[in-house]
């Protein structure tokens, strides 16, 4: 058994590994020992609370049971998923970290320990602490399981807008206050429960209202923005349980995710507000009726896998810009065998990758580092938009609306604004796509109709396939 | 009205370049431009007046006419006090300039009212100004020519040949810096057949080098700490130490040198000294390109071609020139796709556009005010070259928008916080205050420590700080199975407390577990 004071040590110890950890996430030669540090961490904080004063031995084989199941479930889960999943699996881990915060307010609430020999103004301060830690676990549940069903595929992808959805949320807002009042004063703890539940059950309808509000285009920042919720969530817990540990930790993960969500909202042009408000391209009122309306003017000419392998072939200079129709078909690894033919072939190939490209951040630099391409051919969109008019082919793989020259030229696109990777500046854009629907904002793409883009239809991996036979022919 | 572009004759001695060529004239009046060439400004680069004047250029006797009648003139060398003087009044002089170096002639030329473009300060990382970039279109002529040169005092064959008559062994040409004059050199020597070796204090040409048939000699000491992304840094003194040894090396085993190595603004920097020119075979040739900056060789006599203990060192400051009409013609298409930048409109005039990066680099003079040095152009900074930098900014500001939010905006903000604060201190009591602190404190710790993520990391960033969360599972384990003591004449819900722990800690066990090890999984996959 530890003492008080080295549990306490302990705990430092852990808050030092886990800022260290976040430190050397930034870059990519120290993030390995990164994840090491955050391990050793959380292997000290566990221990030490397991074997500290707060815990006795009884509960030990409780504890090793939970751990064991929910272990061995994480590391099956982590080892199975499959890299183009990465978001969802995130996004359902996120509503783990919620929903867990939940349950320990509820049972902190029915603890009479909790509470025990707290002043009345102590105590307020308490069960407030526990009211705002259940709301904050409670949407981040609802709303990451709403996150993974969009990621999934099994909820659709268009923001659901209910009529009058801001005075919907501002009248639960007032519900959730009124309740707190009364759940503050409550007698009895079975009293309070009442004003408790009718909170959660508010929270979790907000948490997924808030959620399907949110357009498929903005899912990197919805799921950085759980990402900060779930620290929120970690450190309100903290506070209730007068545990500095968790304070630290929950606001460390909490802002890290907050400033995330900011870099993706910058990335895409939008103020921060209006996307947790909700809709894509709303802050203008309507939606654009243009979506899918009237054509842009040209004509859209088709191209097959051979022409393709010939367009690649007589290039200099190839930028290639991966969407979520890459890692939707799987096609990172064949993209990767088509680099590797026409490098060796003194061919300069680079990636351009748009900072929302993919339904996360950072999405496609993992998808082709899981394919090995080497990270020193993979370049932000900043570093290369310069270039494209000295390239040769830009070929677009399952992206939309990170090409779409509508965002600079239409001041009325719903993307207008919106930074994207000039390909149509190369000399050939060649966009593969399945078909000319639209992208998830559910805009049309002049690019398609440009004078020098060329289209090629069908499956993504399919058709690079094709490409790379032609190639290497 | 078309502006009238007027090319005068290099009065410089020994220049024998023109600023245009009969093709580009062609080119300018099709811009909307009308051409003035002066009477013999082609004769020395074998362009005849005849030749121009067939291109639909205006032939104008004498330089004051010439000077006189141009609203723009093109040049190539800076022009000389008395052209200055027969410059036009608020005209525009296209050519080099060099402003640190000629402060006088920047005020000459001020005085005039002029607009000055000086081709040698165009920004040359502007991928689009690489077109109009004349310093790298001369330096290649004169790596070439270098080469010639050298060739020329060379008593042998560049290429190893086995012939009847006996077994030739081919030149070892030894190239010391690569950038543009030097990569031109090795392209030239490996395309004459030598065996060609290069070196750089910048490690990342070596590509470069391959490529052009050239072997990169490296010089045998790891600089520690190296911040890769080959920024250009001050070299240690162990690193140049093995720099000089390496030369040592190549001067015993090569037979020609070609040295290009310059510092901007500073002398150049002796690496051949007076002992490794002994050491060379007697007949082996050094041809020094950094002669007019005081030559990388000891012994160089700038100008001149001398032997010294058996070598002949070359130290032509005029290697363009010997190279006119090449170095012309691309001169000249320099100046034209500057044209075409400054009339977009196709109509003959110009709009000197203080907007646009690369003109508003070149500008040196704007109507008669001094606007040189231009400020650093709006570049997408490279993130592996900016992280190299010791003197990068601090650890402020995400990519390139870093301006400070306005006195207002920040005024509100402060305002905002001190009322929270006021209201928390006025209210909350003394324990959880303690809370509170670290609870701010920490927020801008991770506010400090994620600012600057790499955009690649996005994704593992997000698994490890949802790994990390999963610490709230420390939340249920205490209350799992607490001290007795603690509970004593409780009622204590046990059973419900309990089952609802350990749910909590399975979920978060699956985070936690799940979380490291995908992370471990994904980042196990990023190389270089």
């Amino acid at each position: 058994m530890l003492s008080p004071s080295l549990a306490t040590v302990s705990y430092i110890g852990a808050t030092i590994l886990f800022i260290l950890s976040l430190g050397g996430l930034s870059h990519p030669e120290s993030s390995r020992r990164g994840n090491l540090y955050g391990m050793i961490g959380m292997t000290i904080a566990v221990l030490a609370t397991v074997f500290g004063p707060r815990v006795t031995m009884a509960g030990l084989p409780w504890i090793i049971a939970a751990m064991l199941v929910g272990g061995s479930v994480g590391l099956y889960a982590a080892k199975k998923v499959q890299m183009t999943q990465m978001p969802e699996l995130v996004a359902l881990m996120h509503s783990l970290v919620g929903l867990a915060a939940a349950l320990v307010g509820f049972a902190n609430y029915i603890d009479p320990a909790a509470a025990h020999g707290l002043s009345s103004a102590e105590k307020s301060i308490h069960e407030m602490e526990i009211y705002i830690g259940i709301l904050i676990g409670a949407v981040t549940f609802s709303g990451s399981i709403i996150a993974f069903g969009k990621l999934s595929g099994k909820i659709g992808g268009k923001p659901l807008l209910l009529p009058g959805r801001h005075w919907l949320n501002l009248l639960g807002l007032l519900v959730v206050i009124v309740f707190g009042w009364q759940f503050l004063h409550a007698e009895s703890v079975s009293a309070g429960m009442i004003g408790l539940t009718v909170m959660t059950v508010i929270a979790l309808l907000f948490g997924i209202h808030m959620v399907m509000a949110i357009g498929g285009a903005d899912m990197p920042v919805v799921v950085s923005m759980l990402n900060s919720y779930s620290g929120w969530a970690a450190s309100a817990t903290g506070f209730m349980l007068n545990n500095d540990l968790l304070i630290v930790t929950g606001a460390l993960v909490g802002s890290s995710g907050a400033i995330l969500s900011y870099i993706m909202c910058r990335a895409m042009n939008r103020q921060f507000l209006s996307v947790i408000a909700g809709g894509f391209g709303t802050s203008g009122g309507t939606p654009a009726p243009a979506a899918g309306g009237e054509q842009p003017p040209g004509e859209v000419v088709a191209v097959s896998a051979a022409e393709t392998a010939e367009l690649l072939r007589e290039a200099k200079n190839v930028i290639i810009v991966p969407g979520y129709g890459m890692a939707v078909a799987q096609a990172q690894h064949t993209v990767y065998e088509i680099t590797q033919l026409l490098r060796e072939k003194g061919v300069n190939v680079r990636f351009g990758i748009h900072p929302v490209a993919g339904r996360m951040p950072g999405h496609m630099n993992v998808l082709l580092a899981e394919a090995r391409v080497p990270y020193d051919i993979v370049m932000e969109m900043d570093e290369l938009n310069e270039d494209f008019p000295d390239t040769d082919v830009a070929m677009v793989i399952g992206a939309n609306d990170i090409v779409n020259p509508a965002a600079q030229d239409d001041p009325n696109s719903p993307i207008a604004g919106m930074p994207v990777l000039e390909v149509w500046k190369a000399k050939t854009s060649i966009v593969m796509k399945r078909s000319m629907a639209s992208g998830y904002a559910g805009v049309d793409n002049p690019l398609f109709y440009k004078e020098n883009n060329r289209m090629l239809f069908g499956d993504a991996k399919k058709m690079l396939d094709e490409v790379f036979v032609a190639l290497k022919a | 009205m078309p502006l009238l572009i007027g090319v005068p004759r290099e009065i410089a001695a020994g220049e024998k370049r023109v600023a245009t060529v009969p093709e580009v004239v062609e080119k300018l009046i099709k811009l909307g431009f009308k051409v003035a060439v002066e009477s013999g400004a082609g004769d020395a680069a074998n362009f005849s007046d005849d030749t121009y004047r067939a291109a639909g250029a205006e032939i104008i006797e004498g330089a004051a006419k010439l000077w006189a009648a141009s609203d723009i003139v093109f040049k190539v060398r800076e022009p000389a006090a008395e052209e200055v003087g027969l410059m036009r009044e608020g005209g525009t002089l296209v050519s080099f300039v060099w402003p640190a170096q000629n402060p006088e002639l920047m005020q000459q030329l001020a005085a005039k009212k002029a607009t000055v473009l000086a081709i040698d300060c165009l920004p040359r990382m502007l991928s689009r100004a690489q077109k109009m970039d004349a310093l790298t279109s001369q330096a290649g002529v004169a790596g070439y020519r270098a080469v010639i040169e050298a060739a020329n005092a060379f008593g042998r064959f560049f290429n190893g040949q086995i012939t009847a008559a006996g077994k030739v062994p081919p030149a070892k040409v030894f190239i010391a810096g690569a950038g543009v004059a030097g990569l031109a050199a090795i392209g030239t020597a490996a395309g004459l057949g030598a065996l060609v070796r290069a070196n750089d204090t910048r490690a990342e040409v070596a590509d470069q080098v391959k490529s052009l048939g050239g072997e990169f000699v490296k010089v045998e000491f790891e600089e520690e700490g190296g911040g890769g992304g080959g920024y250009a840094k001050v070299m240690s003194e162990g690193f140049q130490q093995a720099q000089r040894e390496m030369y040592a090396k190549q001067a015993k085993e090569a037979d020609i040198i070609i040295t290009t190595a310059l510092i901007p603004g500073k002398p150049a920097p002796k690496l051949i000294t007076a002992e490794m020119v002994q050491s060379m075979k007697p007949g082996s040739v050094i041809v020094d390109m950094a002669a007019e900056r005081g030559g990388n060789c000891e012994l160089t006599e700038p100008g001149q071609a001398v032997v010294k203990h058996g070598v002949t060192i070359v130290g032509y400051t005029d290697l363009n020139s010997r190279l006119a009409k090449q170095s012309s013609t691309l001169y000249g298409t320099n100046l034209f796709r500057l044209t075409e930048e400054l009339c977009k409109t196709k109509d003959g005039n110009i709009n000197v556009n203080m907007e646009d990066d690369a003109i508003r680099g070149l500008t040196v003079i704007k109507d008669g005010t001094v606007t040189w040095p231009a400020p650093a152009p709006k570049l997408p900074p490279a993130p592996a070259k900016a992280a190299a930098k010791p003197a990068a900014a601090p650890a402020h500001g995400h990519g390139g928008g870093g301006a400070p939010a306005s006195a207002g905006k920040t005024a509100a903000i402060f305002g905002v916080a001190a009322l929270m604060f006021l209201f928390v201190g006025a209210y909350a009591p003394a324990a959880f205050l303690g809370h509170f602190t670290v609870f701010v404190l920490a927020c801008f710790v991770g506010y400090m420590v994620v600012w600057n993520v790499t955009p690649a990391l996005h994704t593992p960033l997000m698994s490890v700080t949802n790994a990390i969360s999963s610490i709230i599972a420390i939340g249920a384990l205490v209350q799992i199975a607490p001290p007795l003591n603690l509970l004593e004449g409780m009622d204590r819900p046990d059973g419900w407390i309990r089952w609802l722990a350990v749910f909590g800690i399975a979920l978060t066990s699956v985070n936690m577990f799940g979380g490291f090890a995908v992370t471990r999984r994904m980042l196990s996959m990023f190389r270089k």
